[in-house]
């Protein structure tokens, strides 16, 4: 239930962001989830509506919007880009789950295939991202 | 938007007091006075965490002796309990291989740990620093704003000048600066005390060179008897814990 954590940073975050722009309620609220942190969707969309009960702005049912980022991986040493997914299998189990845990660690376990290099970046789909929020005033 | 930010207040709210032992040059023991400074809190029946920023080099838990443990899921990360330390590293998740971090990746890193990890209830939280004054230890003074600093320093022109300038940036940022230790003395200099004077900073105190200091490493139940502990205890006598 590592995902009840980032639910709570995400609720957190909208009910800052309403009140910032004095909403009365929110309505809507999209997310991105980055392919290397391996949310568990269900537990994540879960957390987040037990998470949004009883919040000052109010958080509408259902008001939240998953969508998975694929990932982008590149190599500053040869220039290559990949995705996580195309490595995922060379991993072991416990590997994968401190990606889950730490997306960074990904740069400890898997190298860059064409080259070798440890040397590469997270360009895209890295974790949990608050897109927008909608909300009424 | 980066959501975890909101977090790390509520993450951090039930600790008391947090204390971040750092220095500007590397390899002047803090990672062993930060481990033994928790052992110490932790024996006079404080609850007290450790976290290791230091994710080059992590090393607290080879002081500590830690193996094979993990930490357990629940609404988060909840850090095991070692020798009365509830204990944090990102050797968990690296398994002792090499890590390399870049500048943005260190702080995404300490966000997430921050983020997720459950401490529940602390006197004191104990943060053993890399050395230098990088991301991380900006990212301390962002997002754990009620840090208090412990310098240590060793004997050594070449480490007080660059311990000097890990003073001067915390006095220009008003943080709290607990005073500096002078660590692995050898002959009786004033020089550090001094500089340390010199900066309108608290000096503690100096543990001397433990010749057979390395012996317990990996043991804390002999380290706590060691004669670098009982220098520590000395020092930290001069400060209001």
């Amino acid at each position: 239930m590592h995902e009840w954590a980032l639910a709570e940073s995400i609720v957190m975050a909208a009910v800052d962001e309403a009140r910032k722009e004095k909403l009365k309620s929110i309505t809507q609220v999209t997310i991105f989830i980055g392919e290397l942190q391996q949310i568990e969707k269900e537990i994540f969309l879960f957390a987040l509506n037990e998470l949004s009960k009883s919040q000052k702005p109010s958080i509408k049912k259902d008001a939240f919007i998953l969508k998975t980022e694929k990932s982008m991986l590149l190599c500053k040493n040869c220039g290559n880009t990949w995705k996580f997914s195309d490595m995922k299998k060379k991993l072991n189990e416990a590997e994968s789950e401190s990606i889950h845990f730490i997306p960074e660690v990904v740069f400890v376990h898997t190298r860059c295939p064409r080259c070798g290099s440890p040397d590469f970046e997270i360009t895209k789909g890295r974790g949990v991202v608050l897109s927008s929020i909608t909300g009424v005033r | 938007m980066e959501p975890r930010t909101s977090v790390i207040e509520k993450r951090l709210k039930h600790i008391n007091r947090i204390i971040a032992v750092a220095s500007g040059k590397g390899g002047v023991g803090k990672s062993m006075v930060a481990s033994s400074l928790a052992l110490y809190l932790s024996q006079k029946g404080y609850k007290v965490g450790l976290l290791d920023l230091d994710l080059y080099g992590p090393s607290s838990h080879i002081i500590l002796g830690v193996k094979n443990q993990f930490p357990t899921e629940e609404k988060g990360i909840i850090p095991p309990v070692v020798h009365g330390i509830s204990f944090m590293s990102i050797v968990y998740f690296t398994e002792e291989k090499p890590s390399p971090f870049r500048g943005v990746d260190i702080s995404n890193i300490i966000l997430e740990l921050l983020a997720i990890t459950q401490w529940g209830c602390l006197d004191f939280l104990i943060i053993d620093m890399p050395p230098g004054i990088g991301d991380e230890t900006l990212d301390v003074i962002r997002y754990m704003k009620k840090s208090e600093f412990l310098v240590v320093t060793t004997p050594s022109k070449v480490a007080m000048g660059a311990v000097g300038k890990l003073l001067r940036i915390l006095l220009e940022l008003k943080k709290p600066l607990l005073g500096v230790i002078e660590n692995m003395t050898m002959t009786d200099s004033s020089f550090i005390q001094q500089e340390v004077k010199r900066l309108h900073v608290r000096y503690l105190g100096n543990i001397d060179f433990d010749t057979v200091l390395e012996d317990s490493i990996g043991d804390p139940d002999r380290l706590v008897q060691t004669q670098m502990m009982k220098d520590l205890s000395r020092t930290l006598q001069n400060i209001k814990l």
